[in-house]
């Protein structure tokens, strides 16, 4: 009696472990070589770590969950192309921790909505989407405009993301919260330090409230560089066909 | 048999593990009032105070348990545990179901019901809180309830651990608060489906892993030689979806007091695993969860033993192997890498076959008894249940592949199968389960009232036809109206023109979610009225069906 | 390195998958089995009552 139930103790357990090894085998497969093959991410020039702004930005989109209703994935289909501009490239989210790229399209996607509206229509529209799109579903923001952001949290944010891969260098780590606040300000005396750390970073007030850096500040720059860094005039897309 | 050879002697095992609880309590007590004091972030210590209440709660409870004098011991079989998950299921259901009406109106009329000042109850933060109610807390209690129900009866031994199922429910309902307060607070990692932020993920591990020593410790010492059908596709579940959990949520918070944190993976990579995790949520967690209530419910309801035991388990691993490949076909025509595009869209497709061996398994169940449907309003929720899981098992493979994807993603076409997978298929199945369950648990003869079942199954049916043909209506419309060119090769239609056109469709999908909601509280009344003893008045006399076999 | 994987894939790993199949089905289908499913089926309906 007391052998049988031993055997059977164990085909409880070698049930468990058979389970295991079965459901293993299709994540292995599918996800372990995206780690190694050099073909997952393409080459490309222009793509940098997010500024310090940017990624403050970031963080707010992140916390609003903006992906419930806009991608940021540009599919190779004729339409999208012609709507958005040009399709999505892995390389373009390789900094992005998490990864943004949405699968619901109630508003339409981000991922090149860089430098297609000007700063104060993104202000007017996070405040009262429906005063300037009268059929828009989307919420309004206005709260952002008064979050103020503390340049201090900086750091810790960059570090976080360089403990996950990001190449922030220290120079960027030491400087970050000089950054965030270089970045809202054009006459700012690390101007050319910052450009440098950071290529095509737009450095002005976005929300027209040159006292403070809001979270409004944060999530226009943000929004302002998505689709930007790529520079597609050395882009081959023959060489990075996968 | 007779019933007596069936039943186990009442259990002895129990008390052991109470230092270990106690303990258990003591440290996370002291870490979360640590937190508390310490961290800069508001948020945080809203959640570390939670924390702390609730561990003071639980070593409240356990010091008014030992002096009690361990009643825990005096059963045969742990039902108490069974009931307070029945209570959680209806009251996270309706909550939940409750939110997605809120968030289907906001889409349709959103002058009416966003509050500029109120950044909490904006759409980005209320909808991540509809799905993880409705799946983690109406479906994970659901599961976890079930699953102690049938763990015990299957293999007549007594749940393992003595309280620790208890420290199980405790602890899983109150990551559910933890998650749901965060989502509303912006505490999220916005990745779909696992939003819940680092410390609350390492806390469901935790708890997670007791759940599995409680579901195999009781296996292990079972008094039945057969480990009985359903009890594979529970612990698969609870086997996959840890692997899936802890995975898919690896990330570096900022720091130990703050509760953001950063995924480990990026971009593409992390696309991938969250994709692999979120469609092995429905596959594991949605499907072969609820398989296990179908393949225990069913028969127990209809009294007969399922259709086919070979088929079920020719299903049962084609299903698990097959299914944690699909994930990609969330990603078609993305940066994902085609050569993994196309394998996700291939096992999809692959997927339909198991998929359908477990549909027709569920329904002849019922043959040569199909007249219960008609007499019983419980066996044909359960019967549309699967008959619903056949049909968004056929819409999912249609629209993993490529050429339909490309139409279909990023469309309403999504959300109305999602949802006659999650209403139809989840909702039906585990309604049916909670009215079986009640009577059962609660030792009455019958419902409170079969007509109220039938009111409940025709309002919420109702409910279901008006959100998915409104949502295959609008998704495909929308798809066709993005893609539209008109005579000089322009696209036809800004996008906003497309958001405009969705608006009868959006009104008519919050009519439907009402419905469904009324149903579940038309359930929840019922429900509340049979635990109570009562019977209504003009009921027909008990049906041998709702009294637990003899 | 990419190469050398794909194609044990696509030989190798078919016929594994053929296989590990093909002992589902013999284990599932085996009429030396048949008796134990057919207790096993009846484990729901034969629990006694407490």
């Amino acid at each position: 009696m007391l052998d049988r139930h031993d055997i059977l103790e164990k085909r409880g357990l070698l049930l468990t472990v058979a389970i295991l090894v079965v459901v293993s085998i299709g994540g292995i497969i599918e996800i372990a070589p995206l780690f190694y093959l050099e073909s997952t991410i393409e080459r490309v020039q222009g793509v940098r770590p997010y500024s310090p702004l940017e990624l403050a930005g970031r963080n707010v989109y992140v916390r609003e969950g903006c992906y419930t209703c806009h991608s940021q994935m540009i599919r190779p289909l004729r339409d999208e192309v012609e709507r958005y501009g040009h399709y999505s490239l892995a390389a373009e989210s390789m900094y992005d921790h998490p990864f943004q790229w949405g699968s619901k399209r109630t508003g339409p996607d981000l991922a090149r909505v860089g430098g297609k509206y000007s700063d104060a229509w993104h202000v007017e529209h996070m405040i009262d989407p429906r005063a300037l799109v009268p059929e828009s579903v989307m919420p309004p923001y206005k709260f952002l405009a008064s979050s103020i952001i503390d340049p201090d949290d900086a750091p810790e944010w960059l570090k976080a993301n360089r403990a996950v891969g990001v190449p922030y260098t220290d120079e960027m780590i030491e400087n970050a919260a000089a950054d965030l606040k270089t970045q809202h300000d054009p006459f700012a005396a690390d101007f050319d330090n910052f450009v440098a750390r950071y290529p095509k970073a737009h450095v002005r007030d976005f929300d027209g409230n040159p006292g403070a850096i809001t979270e409004m500040d944060a999530l226009i720059s943000y929004l302002q560089v998505l689709g930007t860094m790529v520079d597609f005039s050395v882009y081959e897309p023959e060489e990075n066909y996968r | 048999m007779t019933a007596t050879s069936n039943v186990p002697a009442p259990a002895q095992d129990g008390g052991s593990e109470v230092p270990f609880i106690a303990a258990f309590l003591a440290v996370g007590a002291l870490l979360a009032l640590f937190i508390a004091a310490r961290t800069p972030d508001a948020m945080m210590s809203a959640h570390a105070m939670m924390f702390l209440l609730a561990f003071i709660a639980g070593a409240f409870a356990l010091v008014h348990h030992a002096s009690s004098g361990n009643r825990l011991t005096q059963d045969v079989y742990e039902m108490g545990v069974v009931k307070a998950g029945v209570f959680a299921s209806v009251f996270w259901g309706v909550a939940g179901f409750l939110v997605g009406v809120i968030i289907a109106a906001q889409l349709a009329f959103p002058n009416l019901l966003y509050f500029e000042d109120l950044g909490w109850t904006n759409f980005g933060r209320l909808r991540p809180l509809h799905t993880s109610a409705v799946i983690f807390a109406f479906g994970g209690n659901v599961l976890m309830s079930t699953s102690f129900y049938v763990v015990q009866r299957t293999c007549r031994a007594r749940l393992f651990g003595g309280l620790t199922p208890w420290v199980v429910f405790w602890g899983y309902n109150l990551f559910i608060v933890i998650a749901a307060t965060g989502y509303l607070m912006g505490v999220t990692q916005s990745r779909e489906y696992a939003e819940p932020e680092w410390y609350a993920d390492i806390w469901l591990t935790i708890i997670w892993v007791l759940y599995l020593v409680v579901f195999l410790g009781t296996l292990l010492k079972r008094k039945e030689p057969h480990i009985y059908v359903a009890n594979w596709f529970y612990l698969a579940f609870i086997v996959t979806i840890a692997m899936l959990h802890i995975v898919n949520n690896l990330a570096i918070p900022v720091s130990l007091l703050s509760t953001k944190s950063y995924s480990l993976f990026p971009g593409v990579q992390d696309a991938l695993t969250q994709w692999w995790y979120g469609h092995n949520a429905v596959g594991f967690f949605l499907t072969a969860g609820f398989l296990a209530i179908m393949y225990y419910f069913i028969p127990k309801r209809a009294e007969r033993p399922v259709y086919s035991y070979r088929l079920s388990i020719i299903h049962f691993w084609s299903l698990i192997f097959i299914y944690i490949w699909a994930g990609p076909h969330h990603l078609h025509y993305t940066a994902l890498p085609e050569w993994a595009q196309t394998l996700g869209m291939t096992f999809s497709v692959m997927l339909w076959m198991p998929s359908w061996g477990g549909m027709i398994n569920g329904l002849m169940t019922l043959s040569g008894a199909w007249d219960k449907l008609r007499t019983d309003p419980v066996i044909r929720m359960l019967i549309v249940s699967v008959a619903f899981y056949g049909m968004s098992t056929f819409e999912g493979p249609l629209m993993s592949v490529r050429a339909v994807n490309s139409l279909s993603h990023y469309t309403d076409w999504t959300i109305g199968h999602v949802h006659s997978g999650a209403l139809g298929w989840v909702g039906y199945v585990s309604f049916g389960a909670l009215y079986c369950l009640v009577p059962w648990l609660w030792k009455r003869k019958q419902l409170y009232s079969n007509a109220l079942v039938e009111w409940h199954f025709w309002v919420s049916t109702i409910g279901i036809l008006l959100y998915i043909t409104s949502m295959w209506v609008s998704g495909i419309m929308q798809g066709l109206m993005w893609r539209a060119y008109n005579s000089l090769g322009f696209l036809e239609y800004s996008f906003v023109e497309t958001v405009d056109a969705m608006h009868p469709y959006y009104v008519i999908r919050m009519t439907g979610g009402l419905l469904f909601l009324i149903g579940a509280l038309i359930m929840a009344y019922n429900l509340w009225r049979t635990a109570k003893g009562d019977v209504r008045a003009r009921e027909f006399a008990a049906s041998p069906a709702l009294a637990p076999a003899e | 390195m990419y190469e050398t994987l794909s194609s044990i894939a696509q030989t190798w790993g078919l016929v594994l998958f053929v296989i590990a199949f093909g002992l589902v089905l013999v284990y599932a289908l085996s009429p030396k089995n048949k008796q134990k499913f057919d207790h096993a089926k009846r484990i729901p309906l034969d629990e006694g009552d407490e």
